[in-house]
């Protein structure tokens, strides 16, 4: 049954209509492997029944014509995504004990195409973090350690515990969310595929909030045929969403193909950074020569306002997080702080105690930034420069199909290693400058460094183009054969 | 531009986080930190440009003014810390 967990979603659905095993044992397989994984601290909570009950309603089905897409498939669901009766905390303990009444739309567009779910995987605070570090049930561990060392390491976040379940075979693959490299970063330090569509495929009702013009939920899987599948499950139109995007599903998954011939891939000069490890810029120069063997043309291109893409990201992100997390104020979900007299001191002390350090970090900025007599000075100008970044690559799209860049500007680094908030902020320097864009962007292993650790390579499309995104990450997974696993020692 | 622990004080006021005296000071070099990264921006040249609002063009849709759910009460109080008579329940704002 165990052997169940290492096969890919693709695999397993095919495996289960033809009738090779049943729902009932991929859903007992990956529920064992997740009750064995305590030690990764990937799980804030198991629900095996979920899983054991979409399984079942699967194997019925079986036998009785169309099987919904993803039936006999369980998944692992990161705890920003509401989810009826079982608690939703978005890792932090201002909505401990929160068990919504209803579904996210994402989560529900799942059900509805027959997943279970395994349980809710451990996050940075309101998905704040690059490491996993600041939710409020610890760190996620990496399934990865370096060669010869036992020491943790991160997952990468802030869908740390979605990267780390993926690697781990305790999910098959899992929903993540994306503000600012969220998806694709821990990606890339899992060594699994992440994609995060071009803004408003994927609904944002019921995902907790954090940066609203910025958020995008994607799947996580270890190969790009299973993003595409989960991805064409997830997204679609919904009028709940005002940014929802009323367009059809395309057939992502149908349409794969690693036959590059005749695009054109731009190689951003701007992502030539200082400081960048020698094994990221070599898997780069790689990277370029296996699209470059799928019929692809690489040309050089240029995104000027490159390396203003984290600040401007920092003002916006923390502004839209003041206003969004404004809600948490202990009266109509979640922590309240008892013991005060007046309903402003309630207010100050439920912030106090539920929030921490980094989401209060950020709720300053973002409240200063927002303050009069500063408005203008900080968001106003950073929403003009994020003008600017959104040009950049409208014209760099006149020029080439796809973009190839490394995903994170390091390895995973180990728990605690980091821990000055601006070379934190460093790490999502390659993600951000798409998702203030909003185009859709993918990460897709590429090979492991001196340390034995993966490394990932970064693929942005143009608007609505995540098929070419889909596609030339194929080529590079056929290319880079990309088998390396993490050692089980959890 | 730098901010002084008395505009910090005022920032928690205004973000409604109760702060000691000693984690205002630690809080105010952080931010100063983080200020004066993103004041980088001012050196690109924005004149003429307008700031971004939506990401992925798109127009704003209208519906009917009409009640679309509703009746779901009890489903709104369920998570509330307290509640009372069908009310959400706050410390007492009137004396």
């Amino acid at each position: 049954m165990s052997e169940l967990t290492t096969k890919t979603i693709a695999e397993l659905r095919d495996g289960f209509r033809a009738g090779d095993f049943s729902a009932r044992e991929i859903a007992e397989g990956f529920n064992a492997a997740v009750a064995a994984s305590k030690a990764l601290n990937a799980y804030t909570v198991e629900t095996p029944e979920d899983a054991l009950a979409a399984a079942d309603a699967a194997d019925k089905m079986r036998g009785q014509g169309d099987l919904p897409p993803l039936a006999g498939i369980p998944l692992g669901i990161k705890d920003l995504f509401a989810t009826k009766g079982v608690d939703t905390t978005a890792g932090s303990h201002i909505l401990e004990g929160f068990k919504p009444t209803y579904d996210s739309t994402v989560t529900a567009n799942l059900r509805k195409a027959g997943a279970g779910m395994l349980g809710k995987l451990n996050m940075d605070e309101f998905a704040m973090g690059s490491s996993n570090e600041t939710s409020t049930y610890g760190p996620v561990l990496s399934p990865w350690r370096r060669k010869g060392s036992n020491v943790g390491l991160t997952p990468g976040g802030s869908s740390g515990g979605s990267a780390a379940a993926v690697a781990a075979m305790i999910a098959p693959g899992a929903t993540g969310t994306d503000t600012g490299g969220s998806i694709r970063q821990p990606a890339a330090f899992a060594g699994i595929c992440g994609i995060k569509p071009t803004y408003g495929r994927c609904s944002r009702w019921g995902i907790v909030a954090f940066a609203s013009s910025l958020d995008q939920a994607g799947p996580m899987a270890r190969t790009v045929r299973d993003c595409a599948i989960l991805l064409e499950a997830m997204a679609g139109f919904d009028p709940k969403d005002s940014t929802s995007l009323d367009l059809p599903v395309p057939q992502w998954e149908q349409n794969l193909s690693s036959d590059l011939s005749g695009k054109r891939v731009g190689i951003p000069k701007e992502y030539r950074i200082d400081g960048v490890p020698s094994d990221i810029n070599a898997l780069w120069d790689q990277g370029i020569e296996w699209l470059k063997d799928a019929g692809a043309t690489p040309v050089e291109i240029s995104l000027p306002h490159t390396k203003y893409a984290l600040p401007t990201y920092y003002i916006i992100a923390p502004a839209e997080a003041s206003s969004n997390l404004a809600r948490y104020d202990g009266v109509r979900y979640g922590l309240r702080e008892e013991g005060v007299k007046t309903l402003d001191d309630m207010y100050a002390a439920t912030r106090a105690a539920g929030f921490g350090a980094e989401v209060k970090r950020r709720i300053m900025i973002g409240t200063y930034v927002l303050s009069a007599g500063f408005y203008d000075a900080y968001f106003t100008k950073a929403q003009r420069v994020r003008a600017l970044i959104k040009q950049d690559f409208r014209k760099a799209f006149e020029q080439c199909d796809v973009i190839l860049t490394p995903t994170a500007p390091s390895a995973a680094f180990g728990i605690g290693e980091t821990t000055d908030p601006l070379a934190m902020y460093l790490n999502d320097v390659f993600a951000v400058p798409a998702s203030l864009a909003g185009l859709p962007a993918m990460s897709v292993p590429g090979g492991l460094d001196g340390q034995g650790l993966p490394l990932g390579l970064h693929l942005i499309g143009n608007e609505l183009d995540e098929q070419t995104v889909l596609n030339a990450g194929l080529a590079i997974e056929e290319r880079a054969g990309f088998t390396a696993r993490p050692e089980k020692w959890w | 531009m730098s901010v002084t622990n008395e505009q910090v004080r005022h920032i928690a006021r205004l973000a409604r986080i109760a702060m000691s005296d000693e984690e205002i000071a630690r809080l105010a070099p952080e931010l100063n930190n983080i200020l004066g990264w993103v004041e980088q921006l001012g050196e690109v040249n924005t004149d003429g440009i307008e700031p971004l609002a939506t990401v992925i063009d798109q127009k704003l849709r209208l519906r009917h003014d009409a009640v679309t759910d509703g009746d779901i009460r009890d489903d709104v109080l369920a998570n509330a810390p307290e509640a009372q008579h069908g009310f959400f329940a706050v410390p007492k704002v009137i004396e």
